[in-house]
């Protein structure tokens, strides 16, 4: 990655663009995500890691605003979001993709891009610009998006959030559902992404994927942080550790490079 | 050629149905919920016009042109206050509001006007007059006017939906509530829109009631929510022209069924309604089957 | 630099799942005492007294069914007057046969659970809703079509008969033991009806819908079920009006207000309990007296008060009882004690 990492706690870095602070979100009687902390600084890649029911995409849906943490605070370029509404966490520049897409299927695409510029930010982005980017979606702008196949959903929500013009995009999940090509084809277009001048908070089952994107990560399991740190600093013994929560010996061979 | 006649009338008449039903399709479709009191505040839309007339003695029909957005004005707010209140606790809970609304409409209505059934217009010949087509044929002015009404306001809330900006974000937030949020859409207002739409068709449908027949406390429930809904399943769930074909076809049957014995013209309508039920429980208009 | 922490499985721990059993005791023989008490009336008080308490029963038959519509099997019914008129007209239909009307109210009862079958197949599919304002119509239709028919009264009614020759203080005694039977006998159904196993999925589905059926259990049969035993209820509760009343009338006996009583009783009383409906019906009785020469006024309060309950007080009237009291009169839920804790502090399922 050639975008400037930055490590919690280095002085120099400024503000970071996206903050959670000690978030705990329940679900009913169940602590979905437990004291997590998080920073994202500009132009940067931030990736969350974890198995399924780890609490990643719950993370997302909390910094989005869909739901309200029980204790902690996320904060926005400084600014305390917490008890801010959805919607206007959207017209202040966060952008979530959600899991499963989310396209409103009855529309067509250009309808769906049109939705996306109704409350937008100004900026680089627009319809156009986002036919550039995705070339095949003009010749199908008038699909209604139910029949479109997964991977032309995905980019189609993908440019919906783009087109708001947001500063922080949040990608749950981009690989669910999709063939391992096109995950790859996605992915791809991450730096044209990065080059006008987005921060990016994504959330993957697919570990490759993600060391391979990411500047920063942080791996969750059952709500709690089990790992932190760049790509180039752990180990896959680490990360799969840190993932599947093993313990005992494969804990210990994993402390191997400290730096 | 009775029979003829009594067919035109029910189109004609369909019309009218389509006013009563275009509302509440609109609210089901976008926000899941079925307003009980819908007909009621027709009939209230219909007494303010007769308190308008009688306080103001302006003409009929200016004063439709000022209870309709009245009644949409009310709507907003009532959905963004008692009914969003509601839909935040449940279906059951939204039920049982606009439940408990319709009777206190209906009740207040009786306490304060009393039974007694009130028309307006009476002296209008559009109101009385008509066209005769043939010896058997009559073409009532006001059904044809309301007639026309209805198709324009299909067509304009057609309009608005497939091409105006917020038309758009109506069907996004129909379509999925948490996605038009994450897009910065604030669906409790969009809610408000839907059912400020709602309650203006509906009032304009109340007025044309108003005019045709009499009003009553209890017209809102007994005839136009059972008629709306009526349109709207035989019409098809989910479809705007679905309404007034739903109302046609409600109209022609109780027409018919008037011809065959006078006191079955109700019965004729809600026997069809069961028919479609049974045969074609997705509608008449609907290309796919619901469940 | 990196990160490593534990995430270790919590501890299983083990629990304990019973049923109240001490309750029961207590409530059986509270309620037998109070049945018996009640079942003396005819002896002891006025027949003005008798015949508001035939009333009630008739509501309180009426608010135990529409609970176990809405409140159990999530069914909100807008059109359980059609029942209620129907078992009326099957008295009569009956009577007219010559078999005495209090003979003829049980048969009328399960003829209207056998008229439920053929109504719920035609509304079933249907949504909330849209399934509310279809039980409407049907009312609607059924009251149409029987006022066709002149040897049924046609739009106006027909006395009953079968009452000629009858005291009348052995008359009101009669109405008032019948009236006191169905509701008897309609609180009992409920209770051992959610005792079972269809309780267990209504209670399921009461609770969460979604889930109810991705476990399996039988939401449609159930529910069927509820629906079929509503109308007899109902119809039953339209018996004994026909009875008390003397005479059917389509047009009160068919009367969308019977909803609007039986649905107001049971949200102020408390949706989705035993005990709320009872209370919700002393509740609709005592402003019903009270305000009964304010004409359309009590039931104006009535609605207000209902809306204001289902916005603020979800549970109604008992919900606030046993919130504070932790009191169940008619036991039905199961009790999930962690393994060690004494009987109060169980957690309630």
């Amino acid at each position: 990655m050639t975008t400037p990492v930055k490590r919690d706690g280095e002085v120099g870095g400024g503000t970071p663009l996206l903050e959670a602070r000690d978030l705990t979100v329940n679900h009913g009687q169940l602590r979905a995500v437990d004291a997590i902390s998080l920073r994202v600084y500009p132009g940067e890649v931030y990736a969350m890691i974890g198995a399924n029911g780890a609490g990643k995409s719950t993370l997302l849906r909390t910094i989005a605003g869909l739901h309200q943490p029980a204790a902690g605070a996320v904060l926005l370029d400084g600014q305390d979001l917490t008890r801010v509404r959805p919607e206007r966490r959207a017209r202040q520049g966060i952008a979530l993709v959600p899991e499963g897409r989310r396209l409103f299927g009855s529309l067509s695409v250009e309808e769906n891009l049109k939705v996306g510029t109704a409350y937008a930010r100004k900026g680089p982005w627009t319809i156009d610009r986002v036919y550039e980017t995705f070339t095949w979606m003009k010749d199908r702008r008038n699909q209604r998006t139910a029949q479109l196949s997964g991977g032309e959903q995905q980019t189609v929500a993908i440019g919906r959030a783009l087109v708001a013009n947001p500063r922080v995009l949040l990608l749950d999940e981009l690989s669910l559902g999709l063939a391992p090509v096109i995950v790859q084809r996605i992915y791809g277009m991450l730096p044209q992404i990065l080059a006008t001048g987005l921060t990016v908070l994504l959330v993957e089952q697919d570990v490759s994927q993600a060391l391979r994107v990411a500047s920063r990560l942080q791996c969750l399991l059952e709500g709690r942080t089990t790992l932190e740190g760049t790509p180039a600093d752990v180990t896959a013994e680490q990360v799969e550790a840190a993932y599947f929560g093993l313990t005992g010996a494969a804990a210990v061979l994993g402390e191997g490079s400290e730096s | 050629m009775a029979w003829v006649n009594a067919i035109v009338q029910g189109v004609l008449t369909g019309g009218l149905y389509a006013l009563f039903a275009c509302g509440l399709s609109l609210m089901f479709g976008v926000m899941k919920v079925v307003n009980l009191a819908h007909g009621d505040l027709a009939v209230v839309a219909g007494y303010v016009g007769v308190g308008v007339i009688t306080v103001t003695n302006i003409p009929v029909l200016w004063s439709v042109v000022i209870v309709v957005p009245v009644m949409a004005v009310i709507g907003y707010f009532l959905q963004r206050t008692l009914i969003q209140s509601a839909l935040n606790r449940g279906v059951l809970t939204t039920l049982i509001v606009t439940l408990g609304l319709s009777m206190v409409i209906e009740n207040a209505l009786l306490q304060f006007f009393t039974a007694n059934s009130r028309g307006i217009g009476a002296g209008m010949t559009l109101v009385t007059g008509s066209f005769s087509l043939g010896s058997q044929v009559e073409l009532p002015y006001l059904l044809l006017v309301i007639f026309a009404v209805a198709v324009a306001v299909l067509l304009g809330l057609q309009w608005f939906l497939s091409r105006s900006s917020y038309g758009r974000l109506v069907r996004a937030v129909a379509d999925d509530q948490e996605a038009a949020q994450l897009s910065g859409a604030d669906y409790r207002h969009v809610f408000g829109i839907a059912a400020a739409l709602a309650l203006g068709t509906v009032a304009l449908g109340g007025m044309a009631y108003s005019m045709y027949s009499t009003l009553d406390p209890t017209a809102g429930t007994d005839t136009i929510l059972l008629f709306a809904f009526v349109a709207v399943v035989i019409g098809g769930l989910g479809s705007l022209w679905g309404t007034l074909v739903g109302g046609i076809v409600l109209g022609i049957a109780q027409q018919i069924g008037a011809q065959i014995n006078i006191s079955d013209e109700l019965l004729a309508g809600y026997l069809v309604f069961l028919l479609v039920l049974v045969l074609r429980p997705q509608g008449l208009v609907s290309r796919r089957a619901q469940s | 630099m990196s990160v490593v922490t534990k995430a270790g499985p919590r501890p299983a721990e083990s629990f304990l799942v019973t049923r109240s059993q001490r309750n029961v005791v207590w409530t059986g023989v509270g309620a037998l005492i109070v049945v018996v008490v009640l079942a003396l009336f005819p002896y002891l008080v006025y027949s003005g007294t008798t015949s508001l308490m035939v009333q009630g029963f008739i509501v309180l038959t009426l608010a135990s069914m529409w609970n176990l519509l809405a409140g159990y099997a999530g069914l909100v019914s807008v059109g359980q007057q059609g029942f209620v008129g129907l078992g009326a007209y099957f008295v009569l239909i009956f009577a007219l046969h010559g078999l005495s009307p209090f003979v003829a109210l049980p048969i009328a009862a399960i003829a209207c659970g056998v008229a439920a079958l053929p109504l719920w197949w035609l509304v079933s599919r249907l949504r909330s809703g849209y399934f509310a304002i279809a039980t409407w119509v049907l009312a609607a239709t059924l009251m149409l079509f029987i006022e066709r028919f002149n040897s049924l009264g046609g739009g106006t009614g027909l006395p009953v008969p079968g009452f000629t020759g009858m005291s009348p203080t052995l008359l009101t005694a009669y109405t008032y033991w019948i009236g006191l039977a169905v509701t008897v006998a309609a609180l009992l159904a409920v209770y051992l009806l959610l005792r079972s196993r269809v309780g267990l999925v209504l209670t399921a589905i009461r609770d969460d819908e979604v889930a109810a059926r991705s476990s399996g259990a039988r939401v449609g049969l159930a529910r069927l079920l509820v629906f079929v035993v509503a109308g007899i209820g109902c119809g039953a509760a339209g018996a004994v009006l026909a009875i008390s009343q003397l005479q059917v009338q389509p047009s009160a006996d068919f009367s969308v207000s019977w909803t609007a009583e039986m649905a107001f009783a049971v949200i102020i009383g408390g949706l989705g309990t035993i005990e709320g409906p009872i209370i919700g019906t002393v509740v609709y009785m005592v402003l019903q007296q009270t305000l009964a020469s304010y004409n359309a006024w009590y039931l104006i309060i009535l609605g207000l008060v209902a809306i204001l309950v289902a916005l603020f007080a979800r549970r109604g009237l008992w919900g606030l009882v046993d919130e504070h009291l932790r009191v169940r009169l008619f036991p039905v839920g199961y009790w999930l004690r962690l393994a060690g804790d004494n009987d109060s502090s169980g957690r309630r399922g």
